[in-house]
């Protein structure tokens, strides 16, 4: 991971225009991606993950535009994309994306194989048999029993597990660098989750992928992630490795997303949830987003937003609480038994 | 493939069973004044040996017999009042052809303008002003709410003058064509527009048109291989039925210029109490009806894999 970034997004904003107010989704992210890592982005729903990795594909809805900063990948600023010819350099073949539904994420009408070769003879300029082949090999990759049997079927005749299956398979068919799956578990039963995400570890091993997860589920994120980056209304609030953020965590959200797991409850109490509601995205957001909601919340927090403060060189958090000016302000007590826990293992 | 259509079929023939049972049920109902020309001068003796000498007096059972038998035949029977004693096979047989040309020609009219324009109209609504689909949605809405009657008129009393069309209708001269086929298309262009549009435009907004869009297809392939393939399917059972109605003739169309087509004959055989021809019509649309039904489930079963040949029907 000591390597340059294969992608790097800077400052990055995004807005959508809705009945004719802006809605602010992504506010200043800056996010590196390291060849070969696999990186989760966890965050609430609302919080932006998907539209951020969105942009990583032009795959914005019409109604949103990049309105600063840059996300450079292969020497190129893909924020200066205007044609469709040029995403189309980009889309599958150099970044790809499994989807949340395996079960609407098919088209009904067409054979597993037609749909395969259809990614493969765009970006390898396979045809024939020859893309038949490649299409076949691909579905026995991803664990598909009897593939050439299983080619010639339509997707009514396949699991919503096996489905995902196929649709992780288009997403490699073309060898892409960055690999993005957008939940690629939630809609799928437990026992298949654990399958589906040793599939993509397997997969990003033999093909050398750099992975994104998006998801909002921290047990995935603990057994897929080398780095994670916490999102929370458009900004990502920290960022580090999978045991900084999970053991040490610094910023009050990322502590008060860890306390709503029911694995750090206490027994016979309420399970922790987060008082209050994210904040409007409509409105100009003053001082620390989370500040509303955060019972250790400082004075500043409500009037400047918080600069990022590096705790290592890995981890950074956007908390005025690591502002050496800042009073000492405790984590929760399951958080510091964490931190704790971390030491004595 | 062959078991489900063989299935449909089967259950067809069964409808139509109940259908033909029906319309003889009924038309025994009918007075007997019917199947006579001049009901009115003749005697009741004279009535009565007419009525003998067509079976009528035979019991039922004998009647439904015959009538089947008839019917198997392709035998439609005999007109006593519209024409008398002409076979109804010939007298059909002169009035279809005409009406069957006019609805094809307006059906492939309304396909070719009515499919592009629907496309158009979901493509645009993705643009920002969607002027096409405002277009078309005036368009459709003027059509489909204005009365086919008055944009009929309109069309004759402009067009008339404009293609120099003559008051006789002449088959082989192709100024006589145009106003009707453009009526008779205009309800089914906004027809096939307005679905078209409205299931692309769902269509378009499935996962599996984003995951397309991730894999890196092209919008234009997107539309043709995805979206438009999609849309098609619940199009298509309607498409047979609608081409076989459009077929019959329409009574409006055909009266207006003058086309001796089929569109006004059953109006006029119930005007003049003609019982067979009436039994003979019913018949025959009933028959299309069915027809139009299951050609349009075997289109769509041909066109969506989901719909199983081999189990259960109705299994999706």
């Amino acid at each position: 991971m000591e390597n340059s970034p294969i992608l790097s997004v800077k400052e990055l904003n995004v807005k959508f225009s809705l009945r004719g107010k802006q809605l602010h989704a992504i506010r200043d992210v800056s996010l590196d991606l390291y060849k070969g890592e696999s990186l989760a982005i966890v965050g609430e729903s609302g919080s932006g993950k998907s539209v951020l990795c969105k942009t990583f594909m032009g795959l914005l809805d019409s109604n949103g535009s990049i309105t600063g900063g840059s996300i450079v990948f292969e020497g190129q600023d893909l924020t200066h994309f205007t044609t469709e010819k040029q995403w189309l350099s980009i889309r599958g073949k150099k970044i790809a994306m499994v989807m949340q539904d395996p079960m609407t994420s098919l088209n009904p009408l067409k054979t597993i194989g037609a749909q395969i070769t259809e990614a493969i003879t765009l970006h390898q300029g396979l045809r024939g048999e020859q893309a038949r082949k490649a299409a076949v090999e691909i579905l026995q990759d991803v664990g598909i029993t009897e593939p050439e049997r299983r080619y010639k079927q339509y997707p009514h005749e396949f699991s919503g597990g096996m489905r995902q299956r196929v649709v992780i398979a288009i997403a490699v068919a073309c060898r892409p660098q960055v690999l993005i799956c957008d939940e690629p578990t939630t809609a799928l039963d437990v026992t298949i989750q654990a399958q589906i995400l040793h599939l993509i570890r397997q997969l990003k091993e033999k093909y050398q992928l750099t992975t994104i997860y998006i998801t909002h589920d921290l047990g995935v994120v603990a057994n897929v992630a080398d780095r994670i980056a916490v999102m929370y209304a458009g900004d990502i609030v920290e960022i580090g490795t999978c045991d900084e953020v999970f053991y040490d965590p610094r910023h009050p959200y990322t502590w008060a997303l860890l306390s709503s797991l029911p694995q750090l409850g206490v027994k016979g109490e309420n399970l922790y949830s987060i008082q209050g509601t994210p904040p409007n995205l409509f409105a100009e957001i003053k001082g620390d987003a989370f500040a509303p909601r955060n019972p250790r919340a400082l004075k500043i927090d409500f009037v400047q937003r918080p600069p990022y403060f590096d705790v290592s060189p890995t981890h950074r958090a956007r908390t005025w609480l690591l502002d050496p000016r800042a009073p000492k302000v405790e984590p929760p007590e399951n958080i510091r038994k964490l931190r704790e826990g971390r030491i004595t293992r | 493939m062959l078991r489900y259509i063989l299935k449909r079929l089967g259950r067809s023939l069964v409808t139509l069973f109940f259908i033909v049972t029906i319309i003889f049920a009924l038309l025994r109902l009918m007075p007997e004044e019917g199947y006579i020309k001049n009901y009115d001068k003749l005697s009741p003796a004279q009535i009565e040996s007419t009525l003998v000498n067509l079976g009528l007096r035979d019991p039922l059972h004998v009647q439904l017999g015959k009538f089947y038998q008839q019917l198997l035949h392709l035998d439609l029977g005999v007109s006593h009042r519209y024409q008398e004693n002409v076979s109804i096979n010939k007298i059909i047989a002169y009035k279809a052809p005409i009406s069957i040309k006019l609805g094809l020609l307006s059906m492939a009219v309304a396909l070719v303008v009515g499919v592009p324009m629907g496309i158009l109209m979901a493509r645009s609504t993705r643009t920002r002003w969607k002027l096409w689909d405002k277009f078309g949605t005036l368009f459709i809405v003027f059509v489909q709410a204005v009365p086919s009657a008055v944009y009929y008129l309109l069309i004759q009393i402009y067009g008339t003058k404009l293609f120099g069309v003559p008051m006789l209708f002449d088959a082989s001269n192709w100024r006589c064509w145009v106003l009707p086929v453009l009526s008779l298309a205009l309800g089914n262009i906004a027809y096939y527009a307005m679905w078209l549009r409205r299931y692309m435009v769902d269509e378009s907004n499935k996962d599996y048109v984003k995951l397309a869009r991730a894999k890196g297809v092209s919008s234009s392939n997107i539309m043709k291989n995805h979206i438009l393939r999609n849309a098609i399917v619940p199009m298509v059972q309607y498409l047979p039925g609608s081409l076989l109605f459009t077929m019959c003739g329409s009574i409006y169309v055909e009266s207006l210029y003058s086309i001796p087509g089929m569109g006004g004959l059953l109006v006029d055989v119930i005007k003049r109490q003609d019982n067979t021809m009436v039994q003979a019509l019913v018949l025959i649309f009933a028959v299309i009806g069915i027809l139009g039904l299951l050609l349009g489930d075997i289109l769509m079963a041909i066109v969506d894999p989901r719909i199983s040949f081999t189990k259960k029907e109705g299994s999706r």
